[in-house]
């Protein structure tokens, strides 16, 4: 019975698998073909991995069993696809502590220069965009997407959509880090900050978000509960407004399909302008809005009592809608760019402090938690560390303030306030609830995430003050004239005076970073002495061949 | 459509639009009757079957 049910799915459902089979051949046959061509070493780098993809896939497609996962168990629960969200939290965090330890050598080198090694690949200029593209895009893009495929699944009662499609994003999306990080290294970027892939890698991209938007979607779509949870508002307009920047931002044409370069269709100012409408948008909607779907999801998850007012929620969702989108020219202030842009790019990041209490207030009445769970606590100083950096990010783009603040380490102990305590701490705290509750296990060991909290929140503290010195140091330095009107201070001098500086940063940075190996580790415990539940294969689950089909009814 | 047009054009009705948009947006949060919902919709989270919660 369940051998003929077998065979009469192959009959029936093999045009997925053969479209994908098909797909896979074409694109490794056009990598050879650049390999074959390209004067790039690189970029034949870049087209073995491709093949290598290709060749993955198309062996895995082949090995895959025809039968499509049944949509709900044998008890009528929906048979979630959890096995994609295990495979995002393990790259996240494998890649959270490769990227913090890039940041970590970096702030090194601005210590002591000579750590550069006098070797291209390991120069400054080239190791930034690896520190930054690995703590944004490889950890926080894969905390959010393992978390967006959970939240979505887990608040629609539905299994992810697709069968195929959510493993090609998530295996696509870490071909895409590879492809983007030895980019850098070897010298194949276009130099927009936040956005140094090349034209092929930004096509690959294309293809892997628009694969995550419809997954995301056709899971809405085939929710079985009646309201979209606003967690899912905000994973979506992440969704939706990274792709629109990146689309946006990329528009470049390759100087031939087999050169890595290209040039934008832009130039200018209106480049500089587009650049930032991208740049400062990717804060806002891949380091906030999806960060933001984390918080109202695992905050009351973990403190199990729901958000404080659902509909400060959906009002805090609208207003970051309507305003974020403007507050990029704010980076561009007191250059060629008109002023009336300059001025609207201000007034909307003023308009930014509408503040998002909700989560905090979730835990009134329950205040007590926060001593005795370390997790929740984690989550809620992120929470406070999005207010202060949502705090300080508008005053910082007040005209006034910036001429003091602008290219200075202020702008530094700024975005690290933000992304080490928010974005970093939502994560830890996302990762710290995903990890017991996919592997049905209580964590390994409270005590180690006490130890992490208190390790990474000394060490958040050295690097932020250390910055805000070095900051407002350098910009008052910078502007200082002598009585004869000349500038008092040469460059040099002012390196010099950062040192001391710099040093409490690379210490505040190594705590972070030893924090986040603690937390690895208290994971990958936890994970070992869990058990992953059976998912139910079977298309037919009331069927007579359930046991056979080995659907396990979760606990 | 030249610059100004398109500049004019955004100044003023297009913000306009996107002001209504935005007013009916938080009317729809506040409404009194959408309240059952919003309330069923915070549970959300909780209830999740096969966790034991």
């Amino acid at each position: 019975m369940a051998q003929a049910l077998n065979l009469a799915d192959f009959q029936r459902e093999p045009g997925a698998k053969v479209a994908c089979l098909v797909v896979a051949v074409l694109l490794s046959v056009f990598a050879l073909y650049v390999v074959s061509e390209t004067y790039s070493a690189t970029m034949q780098l870049h087209m073995y991995l491709i093949m290598a993809f290709c060749y993955a896939a198309a062996f895995w497609l082949m090995t895959r069993s025809n039968e499509k996962p049944a949509q709900v168990n044998a008890d009528g629960t929906p048979n979630y696809n959890e096995a994609v969200v295990r495979y995002g939290v393990a790259a996240s965090t494998i890649w959270g502590v490769v990227g913090f330890i890039a940041g970590l050598y970096i702030a090194l080198q601005l210590a002591f220069p000579a750590l550069n090694l006098d070797l291209p690949f390991t120069t400054f200029g080239r190791v930034r965009p690896l520190h930054t593209s690995a703590v944004i895009f490889a950890f926080g893009g894969n905390v959010l997407l393992a978390a967006s495929f959970y939240v979505v699944q887990r608040t629609c009662r539905a299994r992810l959509a697709g069968d195929i499609a959510p493993w090609f994003v998530f295996w696509g999306y870490q071909l895409f880090i590879v492809l983007a990080a030895t980019g850098y290294l070897f010298g194949v970027t276009q130099s927009k900050e936040y956005a140094e892939p090349e034209w092929y890698v930004d096509l690959w991209l294309t293809a892997v978000w628009v694969t995550y938007l419809l997954v995301f979607l056709a899971t809405l779509w085939k929710r079985s509960a009646p309201h979209i949870y606003v967690a899912n508002w905000f994973f979506l307009a992440f969704i939706i407004t990274i792709a629109m920047l990146h689309v946006g931002n990329n528009l470049a044409i390759p100087v031939s399909l087999t050169c890595p370069q290209s040039v934008i269709v832009w130039a200018g100012v209106q480049e500089a302008m587009i650049q930032l409408w991208y740049g400062h948008n990717a804060v806002g909607f891949f380091l906030t809005a999806g960060f933001l779907a984390i918080m109202y999801y695992f905050i009351p998850k973990q403190a199990n009592r729901p958000v404080y007012s659902y509909r400060l929620s959906i009002i805090h969702f609208w207003s970051l809608i309507f305003l974020y989108i403007w507050a990029g020219p704010h980076h561009l202030h007191f250059t060629a760019l008109p002023d009336w842009a300059q001025t609207l790019g201000m007034t909307f990041s003023i308009m930014l402090w509408m503040p998002s209490w909700g989560g905090l207030m979730t835990l009134s009445g329950a205040w007590d938690k926060l001593r005795t769970d370390p997790v929740l606590r984690m989550m809620f100083v992120s929470v406070a560390f999005y207010g202060m950096s949502t705090f300080e990010g508008p005053v910082m783009s007040i005209k006034a303030v910036n001429s003091l603040s602008h290219y200075t380490d202020w702008t530094i102990g700024h975005v690290h306030s933000g992304a080490l305590g928010w974005v970093g701490y939502i994560s830890f705290g996302a990762l710290y609830c995903l990890v017991p509750m996919l592997w049905r296990t209580p964590l390994y060991s409270k005590r180690l995430v006490e130890w992490h909290f208190w390790i990474s929140t000394i060490g958040i503290v050295l690097y932020m003050v250390a910055m805000w010195f070095a900051g407002i140091t350098q910009g008052l330095m910078w502007r200082a004239y002598d009585a004869l009107g000349f500038l008092q201070y040469s460059f040099g001098e002012t390196v010099e005076v950062l040192h001391p500086y710099y040093l409490v940063r690379a210490i505040g940075g190594l705590l972070f970073v030893i924090g986040s190996i603690i937390m690895a580790y208290n994971l990958y415990m936890t994970a070992r002495q869990g058990r992953v539940p059976a998912e139910a294969r079977s298309r037919d689950v009331a069927g007579d061949h359930i046991g056979d089909a080995g659907a396990v009814p979760a606990e | 459509m030249t610059y100004e047009q398109l500049y004019t054009w955004a100044g003023s009705y297009g913000l306009l639009f996107l002001f209504i948009l935005f007013l009916v947006s938080v009317a729809y949060a506040l409404w009194p009757s959408n309240k059952t919902k919003f309330d069923s919709a915070a549970q959300q989270p909780l209830q999740d079957d096969d966790l034991g919660q």
